[in-house]
């Protein structure tokens, strides 16, 4: 019987799987799988400048693929580097393969050189994970493992799998099958897509809240949303991690829901009667208080996770189902019915009036780049070209969440669940490497940038052409912002002192390096930074003091939302100051 | 401002789990990492191959919570089936105990007649102590360890619950 490495076996499996692309770095228990790595060509290995650096480019790659990404690190401090790149994962329903090595079966327990429990450390960060003591079980444990990355509810997985299993042979005849551990919903029973289409069919004040679910779905659901909004006539609105579900020029777009969300958006969530949930799962972000939290809505629940039902919010009728296909039936029984779309005039003209307060507005200037005007012209300059932005954490994500408009789902990627700094570069390049054509932009904020920064060298060695906007305010501006309202402007560590220069960093890495300070000179040196076919680091000076609004804050209703920087109190009770 | 308390159910679930490396210790810190209780946990081996282990969990929430309890369970790789035996309906629940008790006279003498009514054998006996193994429902065990407390006990080994519904089906 022929007898193959567990290297080899593992080198085979993944290409069997369909793997083309893995993001990885090196170490002593990994050795033997980068040794069998080098003698093939089917699997690309992009070499990484810190291992959150591959997991997040994993995920980019897979947000922006719909395939699982695959990561690569060797044990303890490879695999405790990437760890939170898995809980990232882990949180936002992204499938990832994560392989690390670990130390030799025989070592394990004994505190060896490298050694760490990488199976408990990421226990409860991973959808599933392995320690593998076998080689001959190597085949069938990646097959499974792919397998539950990507079904059901997505998410990473993580195989350990130590050097001596990389070295030893096993034959490679015995195929185990995997096993079949675990169910999935996917079809919504009938009975409840007839409940949920009749509490629609008769509602007064419907609205759609959509959410990351469809994203994972696939593009079908994309298409099953925009259909079902068209019949139904009901408005949209999206979790941050939903945008481009539907397209954000439609004419049902509400704007994103939420903290930062849309004074419509929250308004009309606030006052439906039919709440019409779709992947997604009702987050403190988007509810605010639960006891206010829509308080005169009937609920219809779909998601693929049992365990995201009536989790913090009670709804009236739960379906588990792939939100794709319960929407399809969802169709499928409507145009049956021959139901018409209903005349929610009087709906729209409330929505007509929220929608007339303008809650993005901000106040212009002449002289300094306002952030929001930043993120508006970048939308004009680049709407044409389907760019893929990826975000980091902070004002600037939520700046480009409220003022780049989505019209097409996996172009939108960001850390939502976990909401980590360092998430953008790494994802830009793994966007990147996946759609090598595609215009991939990082909307950064000065301090997030320097989370991950070393990818830019990554970035050089593949000749990625991802571009890095800074919107650079000097401040970490989310922990200022919160810092006015909570605790009278106390700026406990929150400014960006000794800031590199990040036009001068752009050359040290061999990037294209731009800075612009002023609006008039804006629109001229966006262009520059899109015609350079190459990486290119935008340092965008911003106006340093603004706040990002609406903003619901945490624990207030939907209807208490801060419109503008005047309604700031400057502190909060202390129940309010518990919240995150 | 304080930590706000809420009321709460006890609930005893079992689950079918497969027998594998890390299975309990998902289960267990799933409880802990979502700050769930676990009152007692029981597991052990329940098929011929060896392949499928059964778990019985005794746990306390409110209601919401212990429905997301379980569909957490459920959403566990390796957990098969998940039963709320005290949603479920009419079940029996056992749990052995082996309770030392030192003392001599009168207090020995007390000892094994409170023994002899709650059914509890001596499986180990000296001239000054005793070793009583006892098996029921968890109230029987506490009054029972309670009252060898007034006579002499040194020591308790609880083994936690098993349960199964009562009838002909499978839980
Ligand atoms: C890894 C990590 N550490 C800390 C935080 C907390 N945090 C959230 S936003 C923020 C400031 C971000 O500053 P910057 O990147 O400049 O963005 P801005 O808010 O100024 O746009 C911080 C520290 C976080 N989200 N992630
Ligand atoms: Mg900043």
């Amino acid at each position: 019987m022929p007898e193959k490495s567990g290297a080899e076996i593992l080198i085979d499996t993944l290409v069997e799987q369909g793997v083309d692309t893995v993001f990885g770095y090196p170490g002593g228990a990994v050795l033997p799988i980068y040794d069998a790595l080098f003698q093939q060509k089917k699997i690309k290995h992009i070499l990484v400048r810190h291992e959150a650096g591959a997991a997040h480019s994993a995920e980019g790659y897979a947000r922006a693929t719909g395939k699982p990404g695959v990561v690569l690190v060797t044990s303890g401090p490879g695999a405790t580097n990437a760890v939170t790149g898995i809980a990232d994962a882990f949180m936002d329903s992204i499938p990832l393969i994560v392989l690390t090595g670990q130390v030799a079966t025989n070592l394990i327990g004994s505190d060896a050189f490298q050694e760490a429990d990488t199976v408990g450390i990421t226990r409860h960060c991973s959808k599933h994970n392995y320690l593998v003591k076998d080689p001959a079980e190597l085949a069938t444990v990646v097959r499974e493992a792919f397998a539950i990355a990507t079904k059901g509810r997505p998410g990473p997985v993580v195989i350990d799998i130590p050097k001596n299993v990389q070295v030893a042979t096993a034959s490679t005849d015995v195929k185990r099958p995997p096993r079949s551990r675990f169910t999935y919903a996917s079809e919504a029973d009938y009975a409840e897509i007839n409940r949920a289409i009749e509490l629609i069919a008769n509602a007064k004040a419907p609205i759609l809240y959509t959410g990351g679910g469809i994203i994972n779905s696939g593009p079908a659901a994309s298409e099953a949303l925009r259909e079902l909004a068209e019949l139904t006539g009901a408005p949209v609105t999206s979790t941050l991690m939903g945008l481009g579900a539907y397209p954000a020029s439609g004419e049902a777009w509400l704007g994103m829901l939420g903290m930062h969300g849309t004074y419509e958006a929250n308004m009309a969530m606030n006052q439906c009667d039919v709440m019409v949930c779709l992947g997604a799962r009702f987050d403190d972000r988007v509810t605010g208080r639960l006891d206010a939290f829509s308080p005169k809505s009937v609920k219809i629940h779909v998601d693929i996770d049992r365990s995201s039902m009536n989790k913090t919010v009670r709804v009236d009728l739960p379906i588990v189902a792939d939100v794709g296909m319960a929407m399809r039936q969802m169709i499928d029984v409507w145009k049956g019915r021959k139901y018409k779309k209903q005349p929610l005039d009087e709906w729209w003209s409330r929505i007509a009036g929220w929608r007339a307060v303008d809650c993005l507005s901000y106040p212009g200037s002449a002289q300094e780049i306002m952030p929001q005007y930043a993120i508006e012209r970048l939308f004009e300059a680049t709407k044409d070209k389907a760019p893929i932005i990826t975000t980091e954490v902070g004002q600037h994500q939520m700046w480009a969440a409220q003022h780049f408009h989505f019209d097409a789902p996996n172009k939108w990627l960001t850390s939502g669940g976990l909401g980590t700094m360092g998430y953008g570069l790494p994802a830009a390049i793994g966007a990147q490497m996946g759609h090598p054509d595609a215009l991939v932009i990082d909307i950064a904020g000065e301090a997030s940038i320097q989370m991950n920064i070393q990818e830019m060298a990554t970035a050089t060695q593949y000749r990625l052409p991802v571009k890095v906007f800074i919107l650079n305010n000097e401040w970490m501006g989310m922990v200022r912002q919160w810092q006015e309202l909570t605790y009278e402007s106390r700026y406990s560590e929150s400014y960006s002192d000794s800031l590199p220069d990040f036009v001068a960093l752009a050359e040290a890495y061999g990037w294209k390096g731009i800075r612009c300070d002023d609006p008039a000179k804006l629109d001229d040196a966006i262009a520059e930074m899109l015609a350079h076919d190459g990486p290119v680091m935008f340092d965008c000076r911003v106006h340093k003091t603004s706040n990002c609004f609406p903003m619901i804050p945490s624990g207030a209703a939907h209807t208490d939302m801060i419109l503008n920087a005047d309604q700031v109190s400057g502190t909060m009770d202390d129940e309010a100051k518990a919240l995150v | 401002m304080h930590i706000k308390q809420e009321l709460t159910e006890r609930h005893v679930l079992t689950l079918t789990v497969d027998n594998e490396a890390g299975t309990l210790a998902r289960i267990a810190g799933m409880f802990t990492s979502r700050g769930y209780n676990i009152d007692s946990l029981t597991v052990a081996d329940i098929s011929e191959d060896h392949t499928t282990s059964r778990i019985t969990i005794v746990t306390k929430g409110p209601p919401p919570v212990i429905d997301q309890i379980i569909a957490q369970c459920e959403r566990l790789i390796p957990v098969h089936k998940v039963t709320d035996l005290t949603e479920a309906g009419p079940h029996v629940e056992r749990e052995l105990a082996l309770v030392k008790v030192h003392g001599t006279g009168d207090q020995r003498v007390e000892a094994m007649r409170l023994a002899d009514i709650y059914r509890a054998r001596v499986i180990d006996a000296t001239v000054n102590s005793f070793i009583f193994e006892i098996t029921g429902g968890p109230e029987k065990i506490d009054t029972f360890v309670r009252l060898m407390r007034e006579v002499g006990l040194v020591e308790v080994g609880r083994t936690g619950i098993v349960g199964l519904m009562r009838g002909a089906d499978a839980s």
